[in-house]
């Protein structure tokens, strides 16, 4: 007789997790190792020029976030930057550069649905989520500042 | 010298990124990652230990999106400091103003210009 549906699932699952290429784990660090630390050292080169216009260092930081926000749209729509992530894995994720390549990939992948519903809302497929959470997070911050300071 | 510890800071960061995707049993996205990573610059903020990193690294703490966390969490706390309790609701998006608008004007027009490939 069969086993139950669950059981087949977890046994299914198991199998499948076994049988799963292991990911390459040291090539997989070392290149979001190189990757993100490359994105950060042109992130330094843009603060130390910008500082050198006679920018503040809180004027310096968000020009730099602009520039490197412009360079991973203009890098995604050409196709780029997803080239270059299949190297960099989390090297090209978790720089600001990969906020913005997760609101360009979307948008431009539903365009044909339309400049709402396609472009405008899939800009936020992920970028919704991270400003929900770090909204929440950053205002429940200032509200326990706010009573026990 | 900040050149080199930008780098290897904010190479760190991403290592610890590829490690959570790839050593957890959880199905970890860059979604998620993200949504961590911003809420992890928030908390590191509020015990006042992001800002010290930024005076050492640099780019390398400011570039990873914690750092974008960090500037909502000093926003808001500064708003309070500044206006009270409205601070905390205008404080965080007020400090992030550029870099959303930023990625939603890049982001638009990418969308807009580009076709994708394939």
């Amino acid at each position: 007789m069969a086993q139950p549906l669950e059981i087949q699932k977890k046994q299914y699952k198991k199998l499948v997790d076994e049988i799963k290429p292991r990911p390459p784990l040291i090539r997989n660090t070392l290149g979001a190792f190189i990757f993100g630390g490359l994105i950060a050292l042109i992130g330094q080169f843009l603060l130390s020029f910008f500082q050198g216009q006679g920018l503040s260092v809180n004027d310096a930081g968000t020009a730099t976030s602009a520039t490197l926000i412009f360079l991973a749209a203009l890098f995604t729509g050409l196709g780029i930057y997803d080239e270059i992530a299949k190297y960099g894995g989390a090297g090209t994720i978790v720089p600001i550069t990969g906020f913005a390549n997760s609101m360009v990939s979307p948008a431009m992948e539903y365009r044909t649905e339309g400049l709402v519903l396609g472009v405008g809302a899939r800009l936020f497929t992920i970028a919704g989520p991270v400003l929900v959470f770090g909204i929440f997070s950053a205002w429940l911050v200032a509200l326990l500042y706010y009573f026990f300071r | 010298m900040i050149f080199l510890k930008a780098f290897v800071v904010g190479g760190l960061f991403c290592v610890v990124a590829q490690l959570l995707m790839d050593l957890t049993t959880h199905k970890v996205t860059p979604a998620h990652i993200l949504v961590g990573y911003v809420v992890g610059g928030v908390v590191l903020s509020a015990f006042g230990l992001y800002q010290p990193l930024i005076d050492w690294a640099g780019a390398g703490a400011t570039v990873p999106i914690t750092g974008f966390g960090h500037l909502l969490a000093q926003g808001t706390i500064q708003g309070v400091g500044q206006k009270g309790i409205l601070g905390a609701f205008s404080g965080g998006l007020a400090a992030a103003a550029t870099g959303i608008t930023a990625a939603v004007i890049f982001g638009y027009l990418a969308a807009i210009f580009f076709k994708p490939k394939g």
